[in-house]
């Protein structure tokens, strides 16, 4: 089941990447491109472990960076730092509420280009920033908090139907059956 | 509370993060030319049914219509065969005049190859494209792109098969650029600017410069980059910038880079 999991969130890491990239549509409405990766690191932070948490980070981020101009490793030190916060409090959280998940998706969505950010002005690039770029933030942020509970239906759908469910075993058991008499 | 094994997993994944952000630029090139071949079955696939589309696009357009497209790329055919038997008697007169006055000759006929866009950047922060001409094709680092509007950016790192272009606007897409004036003053076409994204500043214009809304920007020739003559854009407005040392002008790009889908490259 989790590696089954990890292999799906995997695949649907690099198709967003991929999606990102190729389709020219969101950009060219909304003057922004969405980033459909920290829905997917809400998704595992709260329903998988570190392992899957980290391959996912590696894997979205690399593939997203290699696709952009960023220095490799970037997105997937940001992707790394919300899946762990968010990983560290999923006990407080109700994760199957989607209001729960849209808020953790524009909060994954606000953070994740804000800490990239940070590292590549730290690093000393000069990231292409002005006030458009509060616009695409906003974009980004509510774009990431609608994607997160669809992302929860997609993937609790897909496990539905593809991974087979134990059988609950009942309580019954013949040797404790009562039986009972006419009174 | 952590487990050891999850300290462990979250300290290799922030590891390799940071050897591949550590890495020289050279080898960090090459990685991400490694890891963008992870995409390779997906250009397959979207080549493909972008094909199936054009053809099923085809299939379905009456015929009037291609006849009335038939005739317009007729006429346009006609006015660029006019226009280019005009450029080459221009050429020849040049050629003419320069021999007679011993002058070298300055410019030789372009090497253009054609280009289709796959891929934009994913962030919002730079201006890239990916294009599908790479190496095998003759594609080199450097190698000016533009469009039949004008000047679009160039050619940033190189694979087998695509590249990956910076466009006019990126803060690593620095172009010497000239205004069609009448003292031709130079500048450095720079990163665009922070509300709209097709306006580039150029930037380090003589104090002394006589601009005017409305003209042409093209490229200088120096630096030995792009090729002189380039249109660029046009000029917007201008100010004086650091206690009046030099002027700033705003250029609105020719090129349409938010909404482009095939580039020249231009060969040596």
């Amino acid at each position: 089941m989790n590696v089954f999991r990890a292999i799906l969130l995997l695949l649907a890491a690099l198709l967003a990447v991929f999606w990102q990239a190729a389709s020219p549509w969101p950009a060219r409405w909304l003057q922004a491109r969405v980033d459909l990766l920290p829905a997917l690191m809400v998704y595992a932070a709260l329903a998988t472990g570190w392992p899957t948490m980290a391959l996912l980070a590696l894997v979205g981020g690399l593939g997203f960076d290699a696709l952009s101009a960023n220095p490799p490793g970037v997105s997937t030190l940001a992707l790394l730092v919300v899946g762990a916060g968010i990983h560290a409090r999923r006990e407080l959280i109700l994760r199957d509420q989607p209001f729960a998940q849209f808020v953790l998706g524009c909060l994954a969505g606000a953070l994740t280009p804000l800490l990239a950010v940070v590292l590549l002005l730290s690093m000393g690039r000069a990231p292409l920033l002005g006030w458009v770029s509060l616009w695409q933030w906003l974009v980004l942020t509510l774009a990431s908090g609608l994607s997160a509970p669809v992302t929860f239906l997609v993937f609790d759908w897909c496990e539905r139907a593809l991974v087979g469910r134990h059988v609950s075993e009942t309580s019954f058991r013949p040797d404790r059956e009562i039986r009972r008499g006419r009174y | 509370m952590l487990k050891r094994p999850q300290y462990v997993v979250g300290f290799l994944a922030v590891a390799l993060a940071l050897a591949a952000l550590s890495l020289p630029e050279s080898a960090a090139a090459r990685l991400k030319l490694a890891l963008g071949s992870l995409f390779l079955p997906l250009f397959g696939l979207v080549g493909a049914a972008q094909h199936a589309a054009d053809r099923a696009s085809q299939a379905v357009l009456p015929r009037s219509e291609l006849i009335r497209r038939n005739e317009s790329l007729r006429r346009e055919n006609e006015q660029l065969r006019l226009q280019a038997m005009q450029a080459a008697a221009i050429a020849r007169e040049n050629e003419r005049l320069r021999q007679q006055l011993g002058w070298q000759q300055r410019h030789s006929a372009w090497n253009l190859k054609l280009a289709r866009v796959i891929l934009r950047d994913p962030a919002n922060w730079w201006r890239t494209v990916h294009i599908d001409l790479g190496r095998r094709d003759g594609a080199r680092e450097n190698l000016p792109v533009l469009t039949s509007d004008g000047l679009v950016g160039r050619i940033a790192a190189v694979g087998l098969m695509r590249s990956q272009v910076v466009l006019l606007g990126d803060p690593a897409c620095r172009v010497s650029a000239q205004v069609l004036n009448e003292t031709r003053d130079t500048g450095v076409l720079g990163a665009a600017g922070p509300l709209d994204r097709a306006l580039v500043d150029l930037d380090f214009l003589p104090r002394s410069a006589v601009l005017q809304p409305g003209q042409a920007v093209v490229t200088s020739g120096l630096g030995g980059l792009f090729p002189a003559g380039i249109p660029i854009g046009q000029i917007v407005d201008w100010r004086p910038v650091e206690s009046g040392l030099y002027l700033r002008a705003r250029v609105r790009l020719a090129a349409h880079l938010s909404a482009l889908e095939e580039v020249w490259v231009l060969l040596p």
